[in-house]
């Protein structure tokens, strides 16, 4: 069968990209090795540790549950992308003031998936509580932190957006 | 690991959906793939072809015709979440919903996803039994109807056939007299679950009758406990208890009789809730 690797066009942090993958090949190995963007990283591979957390379509999803071919005509966003368009400084600089990482490995998802809760917060104009800042980053392992620094570090950046407004 | 070779097909009707497994033993659907794409990244599946349903339209829909509501195979968990219709009609499947997953999960996994690839341990499933839900599939005859007591014949095993596509499901909606109850443990936020528990019943005055309490994580599928329905119908929580007679088997998570002990717990909890008028 000749459907074992397909040609997708997308958008990935702004820019079109268009390259012909495996049909195997999950979106987060595309990012890496295909684009070279490796701040996604790679884990667990199956769903649970979340540092492959990137942003389809504006919604966060797990880098490695999704396929490549599945990505055609879609805008993927990650960590380099949210980065360097600024959404997030206020976010990275409150991860580094409190020490909310060590190895850095689970970062680029703690990021994503903190944000698409900011992000959330900021439309419904409500600053989340602890619980929810946890239940939130539930689905994402730190093995450093503990995740207490985690947690501040979300919540100062929520309750300074909610200032800010 | 990473999955072995294969070939990816996008369907754009059921038919060609249908077609295709059909021509292909071996294939499989490709909805949510939150637990197929994990699957097949550990080897633990190695179909030769995908056959992805993404693009099938119509299947995405949350509908209430007749009664009931009816939950298109590809509605996202996260659009079940944020339903104002489930909140209102399916209010059983609304309380599972932040049990399922994680945020990034949910955005992807479908609802059709997790009824057909029925994990014992999963929220879904035992929520579709205990509201005496219907599966809805398409196969190579048409359209068929399958009631949730026969649907889930085994572990991860259902009645739907190779070449058959799980369409939706479909729940009594629920009115005033409506009750529902849910309770899972868990070792962390939205694991699956240790042991959980959906229960519905209907109000009959101060009693409760059409109770249909469905556990999960205890067995081989989702497992209905109808001698404690019955002694909760006749308003005695310590009976029911007593007449819980599932035999769970030793997991990772917990013991046989860890299981059954909190079985107990959360029916005890549950009873609580469905004596609870709805606000």
């Amino acid at each position: 069968m000749s459907d074992t690797a397909l040609s997708i066009t997308l958008i990935v942090n702004g820019e079109t990209v268009s390259e012909r993958v495996d049909a195997r090949k999950t979106l987060v190995d595309f990012l890496r090795e295909d684009l070279a963007l490796t701040g996604s990283h790679v884990g667990c591979e199956h769903g649970v540790c979340g540092t492959c957390t990137v942003r389809v379509n504006g919604e966060i999803v797990r880098g490695c549950l999704m396929l490549a071919v599945q990505c055609d005509g879609a805008t993927v966003e990650t960590v380099e992308g949210l980065s360097d368009s600024g959404e997030i400084a206020d976010l990275q600089a409150a991860f580094e003031q409190r020490n909310a990482l060590q190895c850095g490995y689970c970062t680029p998802g703690m990021l994503a998936t903190a944000q698409d809760l900011l992000k959330r917060a900021q439309t419904s104009g409500r600053v989340p509580s602890r619980d929810e800042i946890r239940e939130q980053l539930s689905g994402n392992y730190c093995r450093c932190t503990g995740y207490h620094a985690i947690v501040d570090a979300v919540e100062a950046v929520a309750i300074a957006r909610a200032e800010a407004k | 690991m990473k999955p072995a070779p294969f070939a990816y097909r996008k369907a754009h009707s059921l038919d060609e959906a249908v077609a295709l497994m059909g021509q292909h033993k071996d294939a499989r659907l490709l909805a949510g793939g939150q637990s197929l794409i994990a699957t097949l990244n550990m080897r633990l599946s190695s179909p030769s072809l995908l056959v992805d349903i993404n693009g099938i339209s119509g299947l995405d829909r949350i509908e209430v015709k007749d009664g009931m509501v009816e939950i298109g195979a590809l509605v996202r968990h996260v659009q079940a979440e944020r339903s104002e219709t489930i909140a209102t009609v399916a209010p059983l499947i609304a309380r599972a919903m932040p049990h399922i997953a994680h945020a990034a999960i949910r955005n992807r996994g479908t609802v059709g996803g997790s009824i057909a690839f029925a994990d014992p341990a999963a929220e879904l499933p035992a929520c579709l039994l205990a509201l005496g839900g219907d599966v809805l599939a398409a196969g190579p005859a048409g359209r068929r109807t399958i009631k949730a007591d026969d649907f889930f014949k085994g572990l991860f095993e259902t009645a739907l056939e190779p070449d058959d596509v799980l369409t939706g499901i479909r729940v009594p909606a629920a009115d005033a007299n409506t009750r529902i109850g849910f309770a899972e443990l868990a070792r962390r936020h939205g694991d699956y679950a240790i042991v959980g528990l959906a229960a519905s019943a209907r109000a009959d005055g101060p009693k409760l009758k059409d109770v249909r309490l469905a556990f999960f994580g205890v067995g081989d599928t989702p497992l209905r406990a109808r001698a404690a329905e019955a002694a909760l119908a006749g308003g005695d929580v310590e009976a029911a208890v007593a007449a819980l007679d599932l035999a769970p088997h030793d997991d990772v998570q917990a013991s046989a009789d860890v299981k059954k002990h909190l079985a107990g717990v959360l029916l005890k909890r549950v009873a609580q809730q469905l004596m609870e008028p709805r606000a």
